[in-house]
């Protein structure tokens, strides 16, 4: 048994939280320079451009990328061999979140109910997910997740027998009527497969995947290429100004499922994908 | 006339804007915008309407001016304020005709607006512009001068006056039926091989 205390948990959330929305993580970077290479639309160059630029300043400056510094969705690899001291977990995430956006100027966005919708005024609570595994590591991935992204996700449940062409036509769908409101160039987390929840909680999950890297599974990967060739003739373009660039990535993970079921969830991430992760 | 189009061909736009300016930008152009924003979002929009129903004064003079939809991150001590990107604009669809009808010249935000706003635009004579989601660093300095007007109380939501220079913004919708989004689209999109 290994013990970590929770004051250990809460300083790494608040260092990820404070350090997410400030510097942008260099596969998206990567993805800005590819894409200026392709893009066959000035505006949409310029866009990119723009956006590089706004990397630059919000990293030097250490103002936030974006005004939008999102919910914090957090997800834990909990080590079954880890104990942790001095508290509970959940409460220590929130309160690296609570210190995090305070002291690093960041927008309190969480209102504390969605019908009042007065504003709890430190960012508090995170989306948690812990997933308990072997070994003696404790593994926290956070993500701030921006609204007007968040708001254009979209779940269908599909008949076993549309088949993966039905899946395909709807995450091309998503990425359509996502348009230029959820920023793009866009990122795309899918799930597809398991339940109605575990579809939704995949396609968070496979936003952390390092944009540009092939998927593991190479039936996966495939069709991750094709979904974001077909995304890119949409022609919605950075910003939805028209071009080439209206998605970076698609990035999929699946789960076994029901005799009856083809669930598929679309998370839709906006370009300030900012996602950090650290082990304890 | 306070709108002038620079040699490098974007538009420099003083506020505020009269309706012979708004009638000379079209869908494509890019601005850069000199003089005074008012930010407001969701919950200052649903303060404004009842106002607007009952007739009643509005705590800021729309009449020419600029509505930016931005909800900004906290300045850092010596700086005017912190990132200060737009928000999606549907969300105050509802809102934007009676706006329009009270003589609100432009709207700022990201992403489509309904067909009831780009009729409202038509009518009164007003322009939606675009600026970059996610460009908050960027676009925060541009921002000079900012002063809670109303709603302190709504944090990030409050009403800001902000003295701009330069912002950088492209018509989305202008006042002749132009739409950016379709023309950009239609321009790009390529057919599945």
């Amino acid at each position: 048994m290994r013990d970590i205390h929770v004051s250990a948990i809460t300083d790494a959330v608040k260092k990820l939280c404070m350090e997410a929305n400030v510097s942008l993580e260099p596969d998206v970077l990567r993805a800005f320079d590819r894409a200026l290479g392709t893009e066959r639309s000035a505006a949409g160059r310029q866009v990119l451009q723009i956006l590089k630029d706004n990397a630059e300043l919000a990293r030097t400056k250490r103002i936030p990328y974006c005004q939008d510094t999102g919910m914090v969705v957090c997800f834990v690899e909990l080590g079954q061999d880890v104990h942790v001291t001095g508290g509970g977990l959940e409460e220590a995430i929130n309160e690296g979140v609570r210190q995090g956006y305070r002291e690093g100027y960041l927008r309190a966005s969480i209102v504390r109910s969605p019908f009042d919708r007065v504003n709890t005024g430190d960012n508090t609570p995170a989306v948690i997910h812990v997933e308990v595994g072997p070994g003696a590591t404790l593994k926290i991935m956070i993500m701030a997740k921006g609204g007007g992204c968040e708001n254009r996700s979209k779940y269908t449940m599909l008949t076993p027998a549309a088949g993966p062409p039905a899946v395909k036509d709807f995450i091309v769908e998503c990425v359509r009527t996502a348009g230029p409101d959820a920023c793009p160039p866009l990122i795309l987390g899918v799930g597809i497969g398991g339940t109605f929840e575990k579809s939704a909680i995949l396609s968070k999950k496979a936003l952390f995947r390092e944009l540009g890297s092939p998927n593991p599974d190479p039936v996966l990967d495939t069709l991750e290429r094709e979904l974001l060739d077909r995304a890119n003739r949409l022609g919605i373009g950075p910003q939805g100004y028209g071009g080439d660039t209206t998605a970076l990535g698609i990035h999929l993970l699946s789960y076994p499922c029901h005799i009856t079921s083809l669930p598929v969830a679309v998370t839709i991430e906006c370009h300030a994908h900012r996602h950090k992760e650290v082990t304890l | 006339m306070s709108v002038r189009t620079a040699a490098d061909g974007i538009k420099d736009l003083t506020t505020p804007l009269s309706d012979a300016d708004v009638v000379s930008l079209d869908a494509g152009d890019r601005v850069r915008i000199s003089g005074v924003l008012y930010t407001a979002r969701d919950a200052a929009h649903g303060r404004l309407l009842p106002l607007i129903e009952k007739g009643e004064r509005l705590p800021i003079d729309v009449r020419g001016a600029i509505i930016y939809y931005t909800g900004p991150t906290p300045a850092q001590p010596g700086d005017v304020v912190g990132a200060i990107g737009p928000t999606t604009a549907s969300r105050m669809d509802r809102f934007t005709p009676a706006l329009l009808k009270l003589g609100l010249k432009g709207t700022m935000g990201k992403g489509y607006r309904g067909q009831p706003v780009k009729d409202a635009l038509r009518e009164s004579k007003a322009v939606y512009f675009g600026a970059i989601g996610g460009a908050g660093a960027v676009l925060s300095r541009h921002v000079k001068k900012l002063e809670i007007v109303a709603y302190e109380d709504l944090g990030t939501e409050a009403i800001r006056r902000l003295e701009v220079e330069n912002f950088p913004a492209i018509v989305i919708n202008d006042c002749h039926g132009g739409d950016l989004y379709q023309d950009g689209q239609k321009a790009f999109a390529r057919e599945d091989p």
